[in-house]
């Protein structure tokens, strides 16, 4: 069907590709399911094979590994201190899964599985549960200081310690819909503008000749969506790093 | 309509709130769907349990790939060219200090011989000052002895000028009496006159 083609939600759709049921559960291979193995596979290749050789002084692919390597490692030490660095495995997984995910996503006909709620969902819940299981298991009780701010009077606490709760609360929401909704939303315009082209060079020589303003914008939303990927990677990274802060250090 | 509602319907109970406005049984599950309405793919619940444990695993894989092998070694090498860079300024630090010391060595060294160098001419000098000096002395005291002898000859050679003056005289004044008065005259009384006069 013609219209297949410019259905900018069709690329969001999943196919079954190995059926799998347990237990009444679903649990199909999904294309989804693929491209998070793809996305696995060329991230760890790419950072095993390009520090094989393991010079000291590096070529540019090493030079990017340790980039990203020294990148996350500051990061997480300006936001959680030293002490942070005991994460400093699973921000790095973070970052670079979410990286090359949203870079992967956009080659076209590529699946982007960061455009599926349930995906960053899961990377956010997995962030928020490490912050609260860590935060209780170092802290124990103490840990609920990070909702009663110091040097606030206690008639005011009524009303700062629920906002508190419902800033911590929504944090997994915010964390998961700020890269799902930007991918999704990143990668249906990029598909409604190249849908234009391809609907109006079908109409003739007149259309081959107007499809060319959509097919710059198409273009240029590339460019955009290659920054979009690579800053929503960092701030998903950059939140990660401030959220383990503060199962670290819970009184503010 | 998306794929896997049938399917979903069929085998999974739990998911059902969000399905039941959808007609079942119509689709097989590996159908792509045609219709853009239906349930929106990002928002299926029906693909939640395998999207969530296919990123399990997959994560799961990754976290561990990168904590027990790729970490450690980038870890590795960035701490050993970091050592190896500290190593390296040590060493620079460690061969500068050698070569003031060896500068300083040289500089303490040059001034030692040079007062030595200046000792030694002083010396030199002093020594060949003295046996000048010796040799002038020794020359002077040559010479004062020859001076010496000279004027002992020269008063001998003087004193024996005068005898013979004497002797000269006293012949002549023989000679001069015997031609004014003829006759010999006493050889001691001649003498003795000549004496006189001499005086």
């Amino acid at each position: 069907m013609a219209a297949d083609k410019v259905d900018p939600i069709h690329q969001f759709h999943i196919v079954k590709l190995i059926p799998i049921n347990i237990g009444g559960y679903d649990l199909s291979f999904t294309n989804s399911a693929l491209f998070m193995v793809a996305t696995v596979a060329i991230a760890s290749a790419f950072l095993y094979l390009s520090t094989s050789s393991r010079s000291l002084i590096p070529g540019r692919l090493q030079s990017v590994s340790e980039m990203a390597y020294e990148f996350v490692a500051n990061m997480l030490r300006d936001a959680a201190g030293t002490q942070g660095m005991k994460f400093f495995p699973f921000v790095f997984s973070l970052f670079m899964f979410v990286l090359v995910a949203n870079l992967l996503g956009l080659f076209p006909y590529f699946f982007t599985i960061t455009s599926h709620i349930i995906v960053t969902f899961g990377l956010a819940a997995l962030v928020i549960g490490t912050v609260i299981v860590y935060g209780f298991m170092k802290h124990g009780m103490g840990f609920l200081k990070l909702f009663v701010p110091k040097g606030v009077p206690i008639l005011m606490m009524v009303l700062v310690v629920p906002i508190e709760v419902i800033s911590f609360v929504s944090r997994p929401v915010s964390l998961s819909v700020r890269l799902f909704a930007n991918m999704l939303a990143g990668h249906i315009t990029l598909k409604v503008f190249s849908g234009f082209v391809v609907s109006l060079s079908a109409l003739g020589a007149l259309g081959v000749a107007g499809s060319i303003l959509p097919l710059a914008m198409a273009v240029a939303l590339t460019a955009l969506e290659l920054l979009v990927a690579l800053l929503q990677a960092y701030v998903f990274a950059v939140l990660t790093c401030m959220y383990l802060n503060d199962a670290l250090h819970p009184s503010h | 309509m998306f794929v896997t509602s049938a399917f979903a319907q069929e085998s999974a109970p739990a998911t059902e709130g969000a399905h039941t406005g959808t007609e079942g049984g119509t689709h097989s599950a590996t159908e792509v769907p045609a219709e853009a309405h239906g349930t929106f793919p990002p928002f299926d619940p029906a693909t939640f349990p395998s999207q969530l444990l296919w990123l399990a695993i997959t994560f799961g894989l990754f976290y561990l790939f990168l904590k027990k092998v790729v970490m450690p070694r980038v870890g590795g090498i960035i701490e050993v060219r970091s050592d190896r860079i500290t190593q390296d300024l040590d060493q620079a630090a460690k061969l500068k200090g050698e070569a003031d010391a060896a500068v300083a060595a040289y500089e303490q060294e040059l001034a030692e011989a040079k007062t030595k160098a200046n000792a030694i001419g002083q010396q030199a000098n002093d020594a060949t000052k003295a046996e000048a000096e010796t040799v002038r002395k020794k020359i002077e005291a040559a010479l004062d002895k020859k001076l010496g002898e000279a004027e002992a000859s020269i008063a001998s050679i003087k004193a024996n000028a005068m005898k013979e003056v004497g002797t000269i005289a006293e012949d002549t004044a023989s000679a001069i009496v015997e031609a004014l008065v003829g006759g010999k005259t006493g050889k001691a009384e001649i003498a003795a006159a000549v004496k006189s006069v001499a005086r």
